[in-house]
């Protein structure tokens, strides 16, 4: 059970407390869910949230994260707020309601507590779970430490029920070293969350017996075409609102977050690209570099789908060359996820880096400081002399 | 619903958001009946006015008037012979047989 004492704002709370607490401030209508390890303590910790009255949510525990998410699904096309969590497994469980989610246009809010997929069966964190789903038509918004996950979970509620958006949300962060450790968090009051997310109010809804309509229907290719563009104009029209509810945010609690964050990159020549919590070690290594002189920096994407292709090739253009960390590998034998995209994004950028993948961190492997200091040892030797030896290449083994 | 007889590519600001369609019920103006390979023909004169064909019917395409069978809606019919299977085996009162085109 957590220790947040109601009054104290500023208190230590490991990730999953963090996000239990936000899912307890937002007070979602359904929360349907199928623990998962190292998800399981969100969805216990809420428990406890509806069992002591603090919420008036209806917890549905269903019998796999298939039906989790077709719960959600049924209970989101109802009318009502729906969130959840889950991890690894779990999120390869839910594939195919994914898909509905996004196609039914529902803003169904979800915590990813990032873990490797199986096989070989391994409990510890990589991005492979949300980096799978990165096409199903989610936002995926990635979080370096707590205050982040936490503040991500209440911006992803206005996001996702945006009418210009009206898409399902994926709020990630890193199993363990995240959703485990204990961080000093800063937290808003409940009133201010509340009055912050609103209530939710969709155009068309299942239990709206006044205007009744006809959910998931058939549709034939002239419709369904037209709908894809429809839901994939959505996708791209959702960036400046995430940028916006940003910007509300952080008058609400005097925290900035932009779509990436650039970290000593102005004048970096070469810089690593980096998801998530090892972004804090990356960190930590071009600290070291600088105090030595050295142009380093890091860039932290923190939307990830939609893409911000324009703003990472803006933020990248220039730099002598780059590597991208990739906490998972796309097994399609041209390097991570996070490494094409941002290979394609600079394609059409007149001054692109040179630019390596270096995939980090697979089923909890250790990235040290001493490891992203190896990393940049490698940038400037492609920096000295033009040339890439290995494009794509496994860290520390 | 939206209509589109000719099938032509519809534009997505005309449609509803995620294809919801704001019309309840909407499935009757969609007529599946030029689907059917088999009609069914009904003899009132063996009829017994049990009703089982107009409860299984899974398009609801029989008609009832004063608790009597009053014809098939053959805009929806599809043709799939359930409601002369569960006529009773003493009435037989429908008969399936092939359209003609």
């Amino acid at each position: 059970m957590t220790a947040v004492a109601q009054t104290q704002r500023e208190t230590g709370l490991t990730g999953n407390s963090a996000i239990a607490y936000a899912m307890m401030q937002i007070n979602p209508d359904v929360c349907p869910a199928y623990p998962i390890t190292p998800s399981t303590s969100v969805i216990e910790e809420f428990s406890s949230y509806v069992a002591d009255g603090k919420v008036e949510t209806e917890l549905i525990p269903t019998e796999s994260e298939h039906s989790a998410m077709s719960a959600g699904v049924g209970a989101s096309a109802a009318g009502a707020r729906v969130m959840t969590a889950t991890s690894a497994q779990g999120l390869a469980l839910m594939w195919e309601m994914l898909y509905i989610a996004s196609g039914m246009r529902l803003p169904i809010i979800l915590t990813d507590v990032n873990r490797a997929l199986s096989a070989p069966i391994n409990i510890h964190c990589d991005h492979s779970d949300t980096m799978g789903a990165r096409d199903s038509g989610w936002l995926q918004l990635y979080s370096e430490t707590v205050q982040e996950a936490y503040d991500n979970l209440i911006m992803a509620v206005r996001i996702a029920e945006d009418k210009r958006v009206q898409l399902p949300i994926m709020v990630c962060l890193d199993g363990f070293i995240t959703s485990h450790a204990i961080e000093n968090i800063s937290l808003l009051s409940t009133e201010a969350v509340q009055g912050f997310v609103g209530e939710y109010t969709p155009d068309s809804a299942l239990l709206n017996v006044e205007n009744p309509a006809t959910f998931g229907a058939m549709t034939l290719p002239y419709a369904y075409m037209p709908l894809k563009k429809q839901q994939s104009d959505a996708m791209t029209a959702s960036k400046p609102v995430v940028e916006e509810i940003a910007a509300e945010f952080a008058l609400l609690s005097g925290r900035n977050y932009g779509l990436l964050e650039e970290y000593k990159l102005d004048d970096a020549e070469v810089a690593i690209v980096v998801l998530n919590s090892s972004a804090g070690t990356v960190k930590d290594a071009v600290d070291t570099l600088r105090a030595q002189g050295k142009k380093v920096g890091a860039l932290k994407p923190r939307l990830y789908r939609p893409f911000p292709h324009a703003e990472i090739a803006k933020a990248l253009s220039g730099k002598k060359a780059v590597c991208v960390l990739d906490r998972a590998d796309s097994m399609n034998g041209f390097g991570g996820p996070l490494f094409t995209d941002i290979r394609s994004a600079l394609y059409s950028d007149a001054n692109r880096p040179q630019i390596i993948d270096r995939i980090y961190g697979l089923g909890g492997a250790d990235f040290r400081v001493n490891d992203a200091l190896g990393v940049f040892d490698e940038l400037f030797k492609v920096q000295e002399t033009g040339q890439v030896d290995e494009l794509i290449k496994y860290l520390t083994v | 619903m939206v209509k589109n007889k000719d099938f032509t590519m519809l534009d997505a600001k005309d449609l509803p958001l995620g294809g919801v369609l704001p019309d309840a019920g909407s499935a009757e103006e969609y007529e599946t009946g030029g689907w059917r390979k088999l009609r069914p023909i009904f003899d009132p004169e063996k009829c017994i006015d049990c009703l089982t064909c107009w409860v299984m019917c899974p398009d609801s395409a029989i008609y009832v008037e004063d608790d009597k069978i009053a014809g098939y809606d053959l805009d929806h019919c599809k043709g799939c012979g359930i409601c002369a299977e569960v006529c009773p085996d003493k009435v037989q009162a429908i008969t399936m047989v092939e359209e003609e085109n």
